[in-house]
């Protein structure tokens, strides 16, 4: 038999029970569309938090005292409390030639106010350098100077939020706020920027790293930012910061170096596992529906005796009546499939002119993996009404006993 | 052309056995006309469907020019039957959704024969009934003689040398059952060997010979 004529026999026939052929078509597309829906939602999220992580910097290092154990075993009991970072730590970091600059961390919380107007707020202490770091730049005034690092200075840089909350709108530059005791003069306000890495800089002031550490009467840094020169540095990068804070603290390696790169790939791994179990979810539809091909076959095949009785007689042999039934099934999941992925990009479409902030991109394995997965479903499970209906006794078929 | 040794076909109906054909031996030849009568239940279509390799049999031996079919695959007596074997039935069976010519064409789709000849084949056959006219018709659109003429022009579509007919005109009217018969007999001049299942002994007796069953035993 001709593969055209086994097609168009198949057609026919699914033509004639039509109701049921759309149910079925629309049973496979919505399993083939939730799988495309699904996965370009958990695309979606870690091409978000991608860009968001890209957003803090590139070429960044970030140092934070202490030696993280991540291969797990008991931390030690006793002795070994690890050396605070210190200012001076940070000058020495600048030393590296493949060092582009660095940024000390120094953070806290206090109340700041501004005559009747008192916020609880968090203050980050640093230097000129975090502005390029991190890459924020204010909306009015200027970022804080350039200047020896461990000097302190009482100026400081609002968050866009907290200059509203305390100036509404009135200027503040120039004007002096209160920061639990001490008292300082605001020099600029940041761009109305909003959240940068979990870190909402609207709610934040800013200030000098020394003027901090006096503020909240510590020595230590809470971290320091390194920005390498290029992408190919920040290897030599951290060797270089680890080998001098280790001649500065005695021979021992107590600080820990995070490359963003490395972040960015755990969160990419963490999201590309939840991505895989979305498809995977939205799969088990794609399995409901080959179950009810499978079930619908079964009924058509039932239907369908006499006619399978017939084609006997005429000389089709078992593997022939097998071929025509699983062509049936195969036609409605492939059909459907296209159906599916017509519906799921459709939809994604729909998604991303409506939320045009969230990148939806279902990715390219799951386009063909569904429409793989739906095909498969449909002959796996389109064997077993083929088989029963190959096995059907011809005569009792035609007799219709 | 046809020889039957000693065939036995039984069936189990609950603990019973009974018994569709007991011990029949046959012998056609070649372009042979003969009707098979006998009452009801006596084992007219279980001969007819053992010959037809539709049913299989529990004991005997069956050659079909000259092979032993009993011995054959599946797969080839499939083959005998789409080759050597045209079938009617009483109840036409033709499939509702495909027209008068899709059904006629319907073996020799299935034998993947190629469509330029599968067309001219099936025109022919169409025309020799005097169908062609009703070609793109489907079955619920013709009457009952025209759906049996269809039949059989699916039946001698693929040029049999036997055809096996299950009281054909049991659902048609006298007249349109006298066409069917005298249909069935120019197929047979023309050399096609026609077994025919009849209950009626006017019709019965037109053939040359007769065979009388009873009880799954072939009388004379
Ligand atoms: N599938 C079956 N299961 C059980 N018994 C069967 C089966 N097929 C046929 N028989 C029995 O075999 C015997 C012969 O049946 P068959 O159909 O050949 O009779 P028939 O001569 O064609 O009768 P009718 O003229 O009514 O068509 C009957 O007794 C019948 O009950
Ligand atoms: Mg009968």
């Amino acid at each position: 038999m001709h593969i055209d004529d086994v097609i168009q026999f198949s057609f026919h026939a699914l033509q004639s029970y039509r109701t049921r052929t759309y149910l079925m078509l629309l049973a496979m597309a919505i399993g083939v569309a939730s799988v495309i829906l699904l996965t370009s939602l958990g695309e979606g999220a870690r091409i978000y938090v991608t860009q968001q992580f890209s957003s803090l910097g590139t070429n960044l290092l970030i140092v934070l005292p202490g030696r993280s154990e991540t291969t797990g075993g008991m931390p030690p009991i006793m002795g070994e409390t690890p050396r605070d970072l210190t200012l001076q730590d940070v000058m020495a970091m600048q030393r590296s030639r493949h060092v582009k600059q660095v940024a000390p961390i120094v953070v806290g919380a206090a109340p700041v106010s501004y005559q009747q107007l008192e916020r609880e707020v968090m203050i980050m202490g640093s230097t000129a350098n975090f502005f390029s770091v991190r890459q924020v730049t204010t909306s009015r005034g200027q970022i804080l100077p350039e200047m020896e690092i461990s000097r302190a200075s009482p100026e400081c840089v609002l968050g866009y939020s907290l200059y509203k909350e305390l100036f509404g709108s009135l200027s503040p530059l120039g004007k002096w706020v209160r920061v639990s005791e001490y008292r300082c003069r605001v020099i600029g306000v940041l761009e109305e920027e909003g959240m940068s890495m979990g870190m909402d800089m609207g709610e934040m002031l800013i200030m000098h790293a020394a003027s901090a550490q006096a503020l909240f009467n510590v020595n230590s840094v809470f971290r320091v930012l390194v920005e390498a020169h290029s992408q190919d540095e920040m290897d030599k990068a951290r060797e270089d910061v680890i080998s001098i804070i280790r001649e500065r603290h005695d021979g021992e390696d107590d600080i820990t170096v995070l490359s963003q790169d490395a972040l960015l790939s755990t969160f990419n791994r963490i999201l590309t596992a939840l991505t895989y179990s979305l498809g995977g979810i939205a799969a088990i539809s794609l399995l409901v529906a080959g179950i009810m091909i499978m079930n619908v076959m079964l009924v058509a095949a039932a239907q369908r005796t006499t006619e399978i009785g017939l084609l006997k007689a005429l000389g089709a042999p078992r593997k022939q009546i097998i071929l025509l039934f699983l062509t049936e099934s195969a036609c409605l999941s492939l059909i459907g499939a296209m159906l599916g992925l017509c519906f799921g990009l459709l939809g994604n479409w729909i998604l991303q002119r409506y939320f045009p902030d969230f990148p939806f991109q279902a990715p390219d394995w799951a386009l063909w993996s569904a429409v793989a997965v739906a095909l498969s479903t449909g002959l796996i499970f389109g064997l077993l009404p083929a088989r029963h209906a190959a096995d059907l006794d011809p005569v009792l078929a035609l007799s219709g006993r | 052309m046809i020889k039957l040794e000693h065939i036995a076909r039984t069936f189990k109906v609950g603990d019973e056995l009974v018994h569709g054909l007991d011990d029949v031996s046959l012998d056609i030849n070649d372009g042979e006309y003969i009707s098979i009568m006998g009452p009801s239940g006596s084992g007219k279509s279980t001969l007819l469907n053992a010959i037809g390799l539709l049913d299989k049999i529990d004991a005997g031996r069956y050659f079909l020019d000259g092979t032993d079919v009993t011995e054959l695959s599946e797969l080839e007596q499939a083959g005998v039957r789409r080759e050597k074997i045209g079938f009617v039935f009483q109840t036409f069976h033709l499939i509702p959704r495909l027209t008068a010519a899709e059904n006629v064409a319907l073996p020799l789709t299935l034998a993947g024969v190629e469509h330029e000849e599968r067309k001219q084949r099936v025109n022919e056959a169409l025309q020799s009934l005097n169908l062609t006219d009703r070609a793109h018709h489907r079955p619920d659109q013709l009457s009952g003689g025209q759906r049996q003429r269809v039949a059989i022009a699916r039946a001698v579509v693929t040029k049999p040398v036997v055809i096996l007919a299950d009281e054909p005109t049991g659902n048609l009217d006298h007249a349109s059952g006298i066409d069917v018969i005298n249909i069935l007999e120019t197929l047979n001049k023309q050399g096609i060997t026609l077994l025919l299942v009849t209950h009626d002994i006017e019709l019965g007796e037109r053939a040359h010979r007769i065979i009388h069953m009873m009880d799954g035993k072939v009388l004379s």
